[in-house]
């Protein structure tokens, strides 16, 4: 649906993309992930047809977006940043004006509207005018005018972005019930988002793609360096001496914990599981043992872990 | 074409639906009226063998009107949109950019012209109350409604170019305002040299703008005045256009 090749674009002082390229499948949901400024709306904006890249191509549907600009733009769906409106106009006046624009008959601009203003759920303010109204339900607007002339992609700019939980989700909820009949491009720096709606994961960082994977294999490539924390009671020597023993353990921690129990930070050495050998040795010993966890790794570290050589550059 | 309706529809009401737009009506009918008042009272004391219309536009408020009321319409066209983001969501959906120049110069001038209206009335209530019956002719309202739409069109298309260059609505009116009273000192300037002159430049005699008003509102259309106005008007659209396709090669 999507295929970006060695897209750059440059500001006038600064590189916002540089050399960026991935491919996005047709019912995806794919979240662009990164800082601020990590160039995810240039990006969008050049995928949307508002404005060329300055090398590079971009192709929607097998159409390359500067070209054919027109016919890309009638395929897509886009919200960009904060969402702008026409505070003026009323909400349904505003969503017929722009399916009108997008190309819909009046007949079938009307349809759409009601179709749109249900599936968004805005049927309770079709009168109000749109400056009236509240953030969610402005955000609402917005979803509503992406998807009015039936998109096959949509493109959403931090869509969540200045809601309050209830309305996050329900925003959630309904982009995830986009995937499958459409293909969801979204950006975001809220991490959780991403895990839950995002099939896909492009972390950008400085202009360039430094990741692509789903959630969970990102969090896998993780697992590996996993610590392993284990909290048991035994003499704080004879614990240090076991762990300086054990050939696995590449670096541990231990901390009293209340009574006589010992909290161990393990760090394996890569690709292994330490929790069979500690659970063995304190069977062993004798020892008893009362926790024994694997920090699951979030995709925020992994976001952390990706993002970090660069931004160590800079210091 | 229905996209262009469409955009149509959308800027004319916003002109029409905002407390903006009916200052300005009002604005405009004050002045008029103002003038109206004067000239009531000046033709009471002594007569007069000038056209009504002509008589009306040779006060200075015609150009009050011209230079002030222009610059406020077309600020809010492209600057708002570029302000508020609005402008991102309008040029990401399939309109061209000749599309939305022309629809927003077109509502622009609509809206000019409907706030012209009120002069109509104040004309006709001018005959009513007179004893001749050709104090008002139909050439001659005709000419002058000609000339308020070709200078109307000229500085609107030079609001619409201010208002394209800048985000900031301020800045446009400031900018068109200031192109304004540059046609305007350069038709002073036209008018001042003489006409024999040899010294005197061809190109200036377009650019009296005086003389021209004068000649439409006595009923006299000059093909080379309408001519002129409507090749600068289309030069300065042709402007606005090159400034909102450079968001492509910028």
């Amino acid at each position: 649906m999507i295929q970006v090749t060695n897209l750059t674009k440059r500001y006038a002082g600064c590189t916002a993309v540089n050399d960026i390229s991935f491919t996005v499948k047709r019912g995806e949901i794919v979240g662009l992930l990164g800082p601020n400024g990590a160039g995810k709306s240039t990006t969008m904006r050049i995928l949307s047809g508002f404005m060329p890249a300055t090398s590079g191509t971009a192709r929607v549907a097998g159409l390359d977006v500067f070209h054919d600009s027109g016919e890309v733009r009638r395929r897509i769906g886009y919200m960009p940043e904060n969402n702008p409106l026409y505070l003026e106009m009323r909400v349904s006046e505003y969503l017929k004006f722009r399916a009108r624009l997008k190309g819909l008959s009046w007949r079938s601009a009307r349809q759409r509207v009601s179709t749109v203003m249900e599936q968004c759920g805005l049927t309770d303010v079709p009168r109000r005018v749109i400056g009236q109204l509240s953030k969610g339900y402005r955000q609402r607007v917005g979803l509503a005018d992406a998807l009015v002339h039936e998109p096959e992609l949509i493109i959403l700019d931090e869509p969540t972005i200045g809601l309050d939980p209830n309305q996050i989700r329900s925003v959630r909820a309904l982009i995830k019930s986009l995937a499958g009949s459409h293909t969801v491009l979204i950006s975001t720096h809220i991490l959780p988002e991403v895990e839950m709606m995002c099939g896909r994961v492009l972390i950008m960082l400085g202009g360039r793609v430094l990741a692509s994977d789903t959630p969970e294999n990102l969090q896998r490539r993780m697992a590996g360096g996993s610590q392993v924390i284990a909290e048991i009671a035994a003499p704080v020597d004879q614990l240090r001496a076991a762990w300086e023993d054990l050939s696995e353990v590449e670096q541990f921690d231990v901390s009293p914990s209340d009574g006589d129990f010992f909290r161990c930070a393990l760090t394996p050495r890569v690709g292994c599981d330490l929790r069979p050998a500690v659970f063995a040795l304190a069977c062993e010993r004798g020892w008893i043992m009362r926790e024994l966890t694997r920090s699951r790794h979030s995709l925020e570290d992994v976001y952390v872990q990706v993002t970090k050589p660069i931004t160590g550059d800079g210091e | 074409m229905s996209i262009f309706w469409a955009l149509l529809r959308r800027e004319l009401s916003a002109f029409f639906f905002s407390l903006t737009g009916y200052l300005i009506i009002a604005v405009v009918t004050l002045l008029t009226g103002y003038n109206f008042v004067v000239l009531v009272q000046k033709l009471g004391t002594d007569p007069a063998t000038m056209p009504l219309t002509e008589m009306f536009f040779s006060s200075y408020f015609f150009w009050l009107i011209l230079l002030l009321v222009p610059p406020v319409i077309t600020m809010r066209l492209f600057a708002l949109e570029k302000a508020s983001g609005t402008f991102e969501t309008l040029m990401t959906t399939p309109v061209s950019d000749v599309q939305v120049v022309a629809a927003k110069f077109v509502a622009a001038l609509i809206f000019y012209l409907v706030a012209w209206l009120p002069l109509l009335a104040c004309l006709f209530l001018m005959q009513h109350f007179a004893r001749q019956s050709s104090t008002l002719d139909a050439g001659t309202v005709g000419g002058m409604y000609l000339g308020i739409f070709l200078t109307g069109g000229l500085f609107l298309s030079l609001g619409c170019f201010a208002s394209s260059l800048t985000r900031s609505q301020m800045a446009s009116a400031i900018i068109s305002f200031a192109g304004g009273v540059g046609l305007f000192s350069l038709a002073y300037l036209a008018k001042g040299v003489p006409v024999n002159d040899p010294e005197r430049p061809q190109v200036l005699a377009y650019f009296n703008l005086f003389d021209q008003v004068d000649d439409f509102t006595r009923g006299v259309v000059d093909s080379r005045a309408v001519i002129f106005y409507a090749t600068a008007a289309f030069l300065f659209l042709f402007l606005t256009l090159r400034v909102v396709e450079s968001r492509r090669w910028k």
